[in-house]
């Protein structure tokens, strides 16, 4: 963090105030410098990469991430080492610059869709690459519209007129030296989105385009000189990097909630409006209950999903390495629960930013204040790397699955174990809860049970049954489960909450600095009432908890606020954003906001000349004639 | 030609599509002069939108002073008059994106708060443009709260002038439209002061900027306040005073006057200007909340049929995405809450127009009800639209996140509307007092406004519906709302009643019972929402096929409320758990009937290409063809300098040392 604030070549002007292509023009320069840097400093670990990458962009897309993030990696895991020795240097070098081309105008989440082919020619021992329609355009890979010279791209191998399904393959797309696009390949840059401004996103036409046989990756499948197709031997594998993306992006939305909460609460506390007793000053908008209201679960939400964010982390190193063993019996589990986690973090992040934002009232709205952007820099998560609802349905696939296994007798482990018990009480799901949970509001474990019988009731009460019911009525399997999804979806969400508070209540007991665990505890009873308190239906509806019982989560929700109210800056200090990573005039770590506005203001370009050109140019003339 | 995909959508609608978009309008005769503004609009290259997305905020902000400039050309040209039907239409077609629009704003303050004499000097020069007016409340640090302004106005009698000044930093004022750059005027708001007394807020026309050389006047400073999360076209601007002189005339004084020797005297009732700056709330509520929800919903649904993701049965085709149930249940909502958002605007409207009327013969009795429902639906509507327009935004996957989906820009303007006019927070709080102090009068059998009588009948009983039909029976499903808004309405009351009998300070009691008041307040407005549009779908009977499927986008909604607030209906019993299985029910089962008709129902909205600006929603679904070709326009395609200043060293030199 320090070796990138104190360096003075990362300074730069304010990005809020350059255009889109000003803006890729100084993520290209930050980039160049961080690689050259990182290697000065000799900087090597993907953790200190990471770190290291973050401060220099200020937790921003650039150019080379996929050419870091995803081209490099895939060359280690799936090249022969045939292939590696003739591509890796060259990318380690940077001579190659490459992406990752996999998602089409038409085609997304659903990967077997996608419609690029490459057609095997033993003639010239070549394949063929052509994009057949305008749906199967590559569209929306990072740095592949004016940055990258390669590209892996994926597409539906066929040889022996046969289709053998997708493959990657590398292909050159500009000509080294001149980086003008080569012959057969239309390449260029999607246009403005809602944020990511400094990547070029982009998109690639290919018609009969020529690779060698050499450069369709080769480690796992084949095809041989004469166009024998060999299969590869087992495509669980690819599992495994799905889940470490997925789990970054778990990271992702605590960072990115924490950031927004840090400026909302700070700013908070500088501004003054109305009054709360007749005749004192102003008070703190800190003060407001529907303030508290509206920040603190939110703050209590960023530390939940920190904590969830490193537990997904730790169990994947620790399954990875049983991977390499060949011992895969954990990954699905994990698959499936990084599925759900990754949508309910995203979607609840993606909500709690913009009601960061919208607590700042309109000076939330300047881009000062820095919410807006990471609001638009973190929305995508909620799409990419698999779309929130089909995650969700995934993770409903497991739980179904986990259910069934069950009733037929099977026992489960893991997250899903207290699916187990729900047979032994074969009654009405109004009744169960009712008898087995005494929920105490005030003692966490307590809570984590109530969550737990909810997301059992939930899983049983509204899935598999409904799912039988609609099977029953004579729809065929899909259509059943397409009637259900918007139940089965429910049921995912409470799944992770449960694992969530879970997570959550079991952190609390690592910690040994007793100030830090009541504070801590006081978020995390905030966390799991506040859940309860917006999803009431579900808790009164299974019997989990009494009207009277609601009353009194409401009522302690509201006792929480005023608790932690004095800690709460505090709380968002100990995240600890340096002021240039948050980039927010209104979250400054000294308070000093209006000054700092409209000294920020003075620089917008609008304001570069004291009488702006469009008066000479439209205003004069029409005072003229009117 | 069109896309398939999207034609075999309109083959079988179950109502007709022209007669829903006059019905919207209000008559055929409206649905001609809409289409007559937007055609008059559309086909003039000098309003083009096509670029906005490509440009930097200077330009946007250049286009959009051309276009405000063309326009009065325009206006004159076409014959269109200030008070002529065509005037609301003319905004829709031009989305806003144009320059003074606080012209309308500056002239409406002088014509409410000025004396006849203000007004006859003012007016017409902002009519003739010979000004461009702005108008200048809300400061650095203060925004809602009135009263809490900081810029002062202190009356020199020596001189007759107001000495305006800005004494700190939180006092510049500090947001206006069209004030950074664009306005030579602005009404500006300060605490008056004579003899050292402060007399509150009052209004003052200060002239900001020269009319010869548009140079700022002495004293004023002034300019763009920088970029924000959408208005790119608008300079919101800030300005400093500093010991500005204004001749006395300058103070708007319909309502009050300071005579030359400084005496202070009050005239006139306030209500009627207190009503006006209610009135603004709604007024805004069709075309800057409304509208873009049905633009969104349009986008959303004709891409949801075009895009075709995974399979639903092995062996077919792979489906269009509407067809999935969770696609659907984020999509159908929306389009219902549209339809129930015209309609609960549409009365508000009328009711306004009523009270105006009313007003005018000196009768101030509606007053306090128009006050309660301006805050409350203005607090609903944006805040529902607004979360609706995301839903859209984000139900269109990546390509929803490019800018030529046409979704961030909607979604970036529309939530501005959840502030100005009043936070909504706030709002509701406002309309909690209303409702509080109703239900308290009508406990102790007091009369009270029509809209609220229902508080006066709060008794604890049980939903009656039986099965999941009974729950497509408005008279079932208003009950519940009713219910349950009385309910949360009174249990507040009982419990701020509580809190003050303890010996707590009422303004204590008060902001501890907040969150509750504001969830009260909504439940009250979602309740008059769901029974306005129920009553709007039965004065439809003539018209069979649309009354049919709008009485389905009435339950769909009804019922969505009820799924997704399912705690406060299970609260005290009135649902039981069994019943709220039958709202699921008969909720998921609508959405298979309405998705039949959701394209012909987006057509109705009758947008323009030209309006939505939106490659992934245009009438003829051709969507990736047209990604393509505009993604081709964009200027990062035309020339980076990126590649020979830094990639190029980088690919060649730099790296190959290492």
């Amino acid at each position: 963090e320090a070796l990138v604030i104190n360096d003075p070549d990362f300074q730069h002007e304010d990005l809020n105030f350059l255009c889109r292509s000003q803006r890729y023009e100084q993520a290209v320069k930050k980039s160049s410098l961080m690689v050259k840097k990182l290697r000065e400093h000799g900087i090597a670990d993907p953790e200190e990469i990471y770190w290291f990458k973050s401060f220099v962009h200020r937790g921003r897309p650039e150019p080379l991430d996929l050419h870091l993030g995803m081209f490099l990696p895939t060359l280690l895991t799936q090249a022969t080492p045939e292939q590696q020795d003739r591509f890796f240097m060259p990318a380690w070098n940077l001579e190659i610059i490459g992406t990752y081309a996999q998602t089409e105008m038409g085609h997304g989440t659903h990967l077997r869709g996608l419609e690029t082919t490459a057609t095997y020619d033993p003639a010239t021992q070549e394949f063929i690459l052509n994009s057949p329609t305008v749906t199967s355009i590559k569209w929306w890979p990072g740095g592949l519209g004016k940055t990258s010279n390669h590209a892996i791209v994926l597409a539906q191998l066929y040889t022996q007129g046969q289709c053998k399904g997708l493959h990657a393959f590398i292909v050159p797309i500009r000509q080294l030296g001149t980086h003008e696009p080569l012959p057969g390949i239309t390449v260029g840059d999607i246009g403005p989105k809602f944020g990511y401004d400094e990547m070029d996103n982009g998109y690639l036409k290919m018609d009969n385009f020529r690779i060698p046989r050499e450069n369709m990756l080769m480690k796992y499948a084949q095809v041989e000189p004469d166009g024998t197709y060999v299969k590869p031997l087992s495509d669980k594998l690819t599992y495994g990097t799905m889940v470490f993306i997925r789990s970054l992006i778990v990271g992702d939305s605590a960072r990115s909630l924490s950031r927004a909460c840090t400026i909302a609460i700070r700013y908070s506390a500088v501004r003054h409006q109305s009054e709360l007793k007749p005749g004192e000053p102003e008070p703190q908008i800190l003060d407001y209950q529907t303030q508290q209201y509206k920040l603190f679960p939110l703050l209590a939400t960023a530390y939940a999903f920190h904590f969830v964010g490193a537990y997904i982390k730790s169990t994947y190193h620790r399954i990875s390495g049983d991977i390499n063993e060949g011992d895969l019996s954990e990954l699905p589990e994990l698959h499936a629960l990084t599925a759900g986690l990754k949508a309910f973090t995203s979607w609840t992040a993606n909500a709690g930013i913009e009601e960061c934002r919208m607590a700042c009232g309109g000076h939330g709205y300047s881009r000062c204040s820095g919410i807006p952007d990471i609001y638009v820099t973190f929305t995508p998560s909620c799409t990419y790397e698999g779309e929130n609802t089909v995650m969700m349905l995934q993770t409903a696939r497991f739980l179904v699955k986990s259910y069934t296994q069950v009733n037929s007798g099977q026992r489960v482990t893991g997250m899903v174990s207290y699916l187990n018990d729900l047979p032994r009480q074969r009654i009405q799901p109004q009744h169960v809860a009712a008898r087995t949970v005494t929920v105490r509001i005030n003692d966490p474990v307590s809570l984590v049970e109530a969550y737990k019988a909810r997301a059992a009731q939930t899983v049983h009460a509204y899935s598999p049954k409904n799912l039988q019911a609609e099977l029953n009525h004579r729809r065929s399997k899909e259509d059943a489960w397409n009637r259900t999804s918007v139940d089965l979806v429910r049921a995912s969400e409470a799944h992770c909450h449960y694992v969530v508070v879970k997570l959550f209540t079991a952190k609390l007991s690592e910690v040994s600095n007793a100030a830090v665990r009541a504070v801590l505890t006081e978020l995390c009873l905030l966390y799991a009432l506040y859940g309860i308190s917006k999803n009431t239906g579900d808790f009164l509806q299974a019997g989990i908890l009494s009207d009277a019982q609601i009353t009194q989560v409401n009522q302690r929700v509201k006792e929480l606020l005023a608790i932690i109210r004095p800690n709460a800056v505090a709380l968002v200090d100990s995240f600890d954003f340096h002021d240039t990573h948050l980039g927010s005039v209104l979250g400054r770590y000294d308070g000093n906001v209006y000054e700092n506005m409209f000294e920020w203001a003075k620089k917008s370009p609008l304001n570069k000349t004291e009488v702006h050109e469009s008066f000479h140019k439209h205003l004069k003339p029409m005072q003229a004639k009117l | 030609s069109v896309n398939p995909d999207i034609a075999s959508e309109r083959q079988t609608p179950s109502f007709s599509v022209e007669e829903l978009t006059t019905l919207l309008d209000g008559g055929v005769e409206q649905t001609r002069i809409r289409r007559a503004v937007a055609e008059a609009i559309e086909s003039d290259p000098v309003f083009s939108r096509e670029n906005q997305y490509f440009q930097s905020q200077n330009e946007r902000y250049e286009a959009a002073v051309r276009k405000g400039v063309h326009l009065q050309k325009k206006i004159r040209e076409m014959g269109w008059t200030e008070d002529g039907p065509e005037q609301k239409y003319i905004n829709r077609a031009l989305a806003g994106d144009v320059a003074f629009l606080l012209q309308h704003v500056f002239m409406r303050s002088i014509s409410v708060l000025g004396s006849d004499k203000q007004i006859a000097k003012w007016i017409p020069l902002a009519r003739q443009y010979r000004l461009i007016g702005s108008y200048a409340q809300t400061e650095l640090g203060h925004g809602t709260y009135l009263q809490g302004l900081e810029t002062t106005a202190v009356f020199d009698t020596a001189t007759q002038e107001f000495i305006l000044n800005t004494p700190k930093i939180s006092a510049m004022k500090w947001w206006p439209g069209d004030m950074g750059r664009s306005a030579t005027h602005t009404v500006a708001f300060a605490q008056l002061y004579i003899h050292g007394k402060c007399y509150g807020i009052h209004p003052f026309i200060v002239q900001l900027r020269s009319l010869q050389d548009h140079s700022l006047c002495p004293g004023i400073t002034a300019g763009d306040i920088g970029p924000k999360m959408s208005f790119e076209h608008a300079d919101n601007g800030y300005l400093l005073l500093q010991n500005v002189r204004v001749p006395r005339e300058n103070m708007l004084n319909k309502f009050c006057e300071v005579q030359p020797d400084g005496t202070y005297e009050r005239r006139g009732s306030q209500k009627i200007n207190y009503f006006t700056m209610t009135a603004v709330r709604i007024s805004v509520i069709s075309v800057e909340v409304v509208e873009p929800l049905m633009k969104a919903c349009t986008i959303a649904i004709r891409y949801s049929v075009v895009r075709r993701q995974s399979k639903l049965k092995p062996g077919e085709q792979e489906a269009k995405i509407l067809d999935y149930q969770t696609q659907q249940e984020k999509l159908l909502p929306q389009l219902a809450a549209a339809f129930a958002f015209h309609f609960i605007d549409n009365y508000l409207q009328e009711l306004f127009n009523k009270g105006y009327r009313e007003m005018q013969k000196k009768n101030f009795d509606m007053l306090p009800e128009l006050h309660a429902f301006s805050s409350g639906f203005k607090a609903l509507v944006t805040q529902h639209c607004t979360s609706g327009v995301e839903i859209c935004l984000r139900a269109c996957g990546g390509h929803g996140y490019s800018l030529l989906s046409g979704l961030p820009s909607l979604y970036t303007k529309i939530l501005a509307s959840c502030i100005y006019e009043g936070e909504n927070t706030i709002l509701l709080l406002q309309t909690a007092r209303f409702l509080i102090k109703c239900f308290m009068e009508a406990s102790t059998g007091q009369s009270v406004p029509p809209s609220v009588t229902y508080l006066a009948a709060v008794k604890p009983g049980k939903c009656p519906a039986k099965n999941k039909l009974d729950f497509l029976r408005p008279d079932i499903y208003i009950e519940a709302y009713r219910h349950t808004a009385a309910r949360l309405v009174s249990s507040t009351a009982t419990k701020l009643q509580d809190l003050i009998q303890s010996g707590i300070k009422k303004h204590d009691a008060w902001n501890w019972c907040t969150v509750q008041l504001a969830q009260a307040a909504k439940a009250h407005c979602h309740y008059l929402t769901v029974k306005n549009f129920a009553e709007t779908v039965e004065r439809l009977e003539t018209r069979a096929g649309i009354q049919k499927i709008m009485k389905h986008l009435c339950d769909l909604f009804a019922l969505h409320g009820i799924f997704s607030n399912a705690g406060i209906f299970l609260h005290d019993g009135y649902i039981s758990g069994a019943q709220m299985d039958m709202v699921t029910a008969s909720y998921l089962d609508l959405l298979p009937v309405i998705r039949k008709d959701a394209v012909p129902l987006v057509d109705a909205f009758d947008f323009t290409d030209k309006s939505l600006n939106s490659a992934l929603g245009s009438y003829d679904g051709q969507v990736y063809q047209r990604l393509y070709e505009w993604a081709q326009k964009s200027p990062t395609n035309k020339m980076s300098p990126a590649y020979e200043r830094y990639l190029k060293p980088l690919l060649h030199n730099t790296l190959s040392k290492l």
